[in-house]
């Protein structure tokens, strides 16, 4: 199975690349952007058919490792 | 008479001040001992540990996320819980916050630049093991070099550290007022834990000993510990 896992900054704390680059666009002339959130995708493939065991282990793997979560939230899907 | 510390020096792969760290205490009359990361203990004897700046593991996932996996953080881990002394310096404290060991985390510099210049620093609270032999609201010149300092904690976090007197230094200008640097709450440089034998900053006191180079500012903070 792959377990794919993005990582963002939580909501309420500043996220300064994804500001950089909503001004960025705004400079280019993009109109109508509300909001850009930069994070970071982690590609995980899995040892297994379990789903619910592969949900449990990426989800200590995100508490652990993968995610900062004084800072960050993360969402896992499962393929 | 002064006493002689015995410092144990932290090393990890991508760690580029640790000689910086071993030379400022030898300078001040100290004992210094590396330590490589895979170690499973600290030498005997020792009365500080550093985590030294750079880049442990190319700063990869984030900032000292990976180097606090490493062997040897279980035993300082240890060492702090029994109330040993530890500073953590620029990747240090990042290092020292994904462990858990401070409280708060480094987030990218709000300018998204790798900022590199000497900084004044506001002295917040002195009465800890680091920071005795500064005055309360000195002033300090300190190189800053660093691209993920920009200290997070939510408000709750931030309310405990100012009641515990946790917030040791702050970005200022010469006369003593906040400034912003790198987008730190409340422009926070540097913080210990409650119990205040665990110490982080993003500046390198290490780089200011020679005032031909800049500054000796950095002589108090680092023999604070001899107290």
């Amino acid at each position: 199975m792959t377990a794919i896992v993005n990582v963002f900054l939580k909501e309420g704390v500043l996220d300064p690349q994804g500001k950089a680059a909503h001004h960025a666009l705004d400079s280019l002339g993009f109109e109508g952007v509300k909001d850009v959130r930069i994070g970071k995708q982690i590609v995980i493939e899995l040892d297994t058919d379990d789903r619910s065991k592969a949900e449990a282990e990426v989800k200590e793997m995100c508490e652990t490792l993968l995610a900062n979560t004084v800072i960050e939230d993360y969402t896992i899907e499962i393929h | 008479m002064q006493k002689s510390l015995k410092v144990a020096v932290l090393r990890f792969p991508g760690t580029n001040c640790e000689f910086d760290t071993q030379y400022a205490f030898e300078k001040l009359g100290h004992e210094t001992v590396l330590v490589w990361h895979e170690n499973k203990s600290l030498p005997e004897d020792i009365d500080l540990v550093v985590v030294p700046g750079g880049f442990s593991y190319g700063d990869y996932l984030r900032s000292g996320a990976i180097a606090r996996f490493s062997p040897v953080m279980e035993a300082v881990k240890a060492y702090a819980g029994q109330g040993g002394n530890v500073l953590g310096i620029c990747n240090g404290f990042q290092i020292l916050t994904e462990a858990g060991l401070l409280p708060g985390a480094l987030k990218r510099n709000n300018n998204l630049h790798f900022i590199s210049k000497h900084q004044t620093l506001k002295v917040v609270n002195n009465d800890n093991a680091f920071l005795n032999r500064c005055e309360k609201d000195e002033v300090l010149n300190i190189p800053i070099a660093h691209a993920d300092g920009n200290y997070y904690i939510d408000d709750e976090g931030l309310a405990e550290l100012e009641a515990n007197g946790q917030v040791l230094l702050r970005y200022c200008d010469t006369e003593g007022n906040p400034v912003v640097v790198n987008g730190s709450v409340t422009s926070i440089a540097g913080v210990c834990n409650a119990k205040k034998n665990v110490f982080g900053l993003m500046p390198h006191p290490e780089r200011a000993l020679e005032a031909i180079l800049g500054s000796e500012d950095g002589v108090k903070m680092l023999k604070g510990f001899e107290a």
